[in-house]
């Protein structure tokens, strides 16, 4: 039993084990998805986060300790960023005949994004900082961090929010715009990438090429864009 | 694949020099992608080169969020007592935003085709 436990406590202070786990756990997760069809409910974030987090409750891992080995992959979010910047450059005769979808659709998609939250959390009557940690929820997490901080949200409470609209978005995509018989991938993708984000692009990847490319377009544009109007919209409807 | 991660990271730093040199708001990243599109405007043969390790790093975008993901587990309690109200209202609100984008886009695109017609 020593032994084992002696072999925990050196795992333990080693990323190793928990960037493991986080392979493993999205690559049985994603493994799930593939085998079913990507079905949008099968989202593989979410599934991954169901397989990791019963085993740090089992272990009593806290999270700081866990990231410690998941920096690592978090880390690459900043190159895969970078890295849209080909399928915008592989896109780009097509995307030059959508610049005016793209531009209009970008300040709809924005300000309603922000805005809806806003109006909702006043009617629901949630407190201040609540509501300004709300507003810049659709876009992605380094800029909506700073926003809330900015216009005095809680940047902590921004990063949950942030992360549950990338995963709402990424499943209730699909169901929504075959409801609505939307068969043009780039609105498709371009919709999902304002409202939701990183985690809303992989889902577009995930479906179409192109539909990724215009998630990946309206992603980087909403992370301009919502850093200009939330702080007018905070100050417009409340 | 090193070729290409240098070139994804040397982009990134860029970007985060520039922006935080210039105390522009905007993340380094975003301004990091539309660096490597100059590159690849100006190197035709750069995007071929750059194209393996990267269509497998956008397949598996996913991946890289999970850490991210198990941070709101991990965090639960910052939703206080309004978890259920703030799903429903992010909900709602992501719904709104991607209905509100979609009819734009495709409103927009048809008004140009029929005058363009």
């Amino acid at each position: 039993m020593t032994d084992v436990a002696n072999l925990w406590s050196y795992l333990s202070t080693t990323p190793l084990i928990w960037l493991t786990t986080t392979i493993l756990a999205y690559l049985a997760a994603d493994g799930v998805a593939r085998r079913l069809g990507h079905p949008p409910w099968a989202n593989p974030v979410l599934l991954s986060v169901l397989l990791i987090a019963p085993v740090l409750w089992l272990t009593r891992t806290d999270y700081t300790t866990y990231f410690e080995g998941a920096q690592f992959i978090h880390f690459l979010l900043g190159p895969a960023t970078v890295a849209l910047a080909l399928p915008l450059w592989d896109n780009r005769a097509t995307i030059r005949t959508t610049v005016a979808p793209i531009m209009l659709a970008l300040f709809a998609g924005s300000i309603v994004a922000a805005g809806s939250a806003i109006l909702l959390a006043r009617a629901f009557g949630l407190p201040m900082e609540v509501l300004l940690s709300l507003a810049p929820k659709s876009t992605t997490a380094p800029v909506a961090l700073g926003i809330s901080e900015a216009i005095g949200g809680l940047p902590a409470l921004t990063a949950v929010l942030v992360i549950l609209t990338g995963i709402i978005g990424a499943v209730t995509v699909t169901p929504l715009m075959n409801l609505l018989r939307i068969t043009d991938w780039r609105a498709r993708g371009f919709a999902v990438g304002v409202a939701a984000h990183g985690i809303g692009t992989a889902r577009a990847f995930q479906v179409n090429p192109v539909a990724g490319a215009y998630a990946g377009i309206a992603m980087a544009l909403n992370a301009l864009l919502t850093s200009l109007i939330v702080p007018v919209l905070v100050r417009w409807l409340i | 694949m090193l070729h290409t991660l240098g070139l994804l990271l040397g982009c990134q730093l860029l970007g985060e020099i520039t922006v935080r040199g210039f105390g522009i708001v905007m993340p380094g990243p975003v301004l990091g992608l539309a660096l490597l599109v100059l590159f690849l405007r100006a190197l035709p043969t750069l995007g071929d080169q750059v194209r393996p390790t990267i269509t497998v790093m956008l397949a598996h975008l996913s991946f890289l969020f999970v850490p991210a993901g198990v941070g709101v587990i991990g965090n639960f309690e910052v939703l206080l007592d309004d978890g259920l109200t703030l799903l429903f209202i992010l909900t709602l609100s992501t719904v709104f935003s991607m209905l509100a984008t979609v009819g734009t886009f495709v409103g927009v695109r048809h008004l140009i085709e029929r005058r363009a017609a």
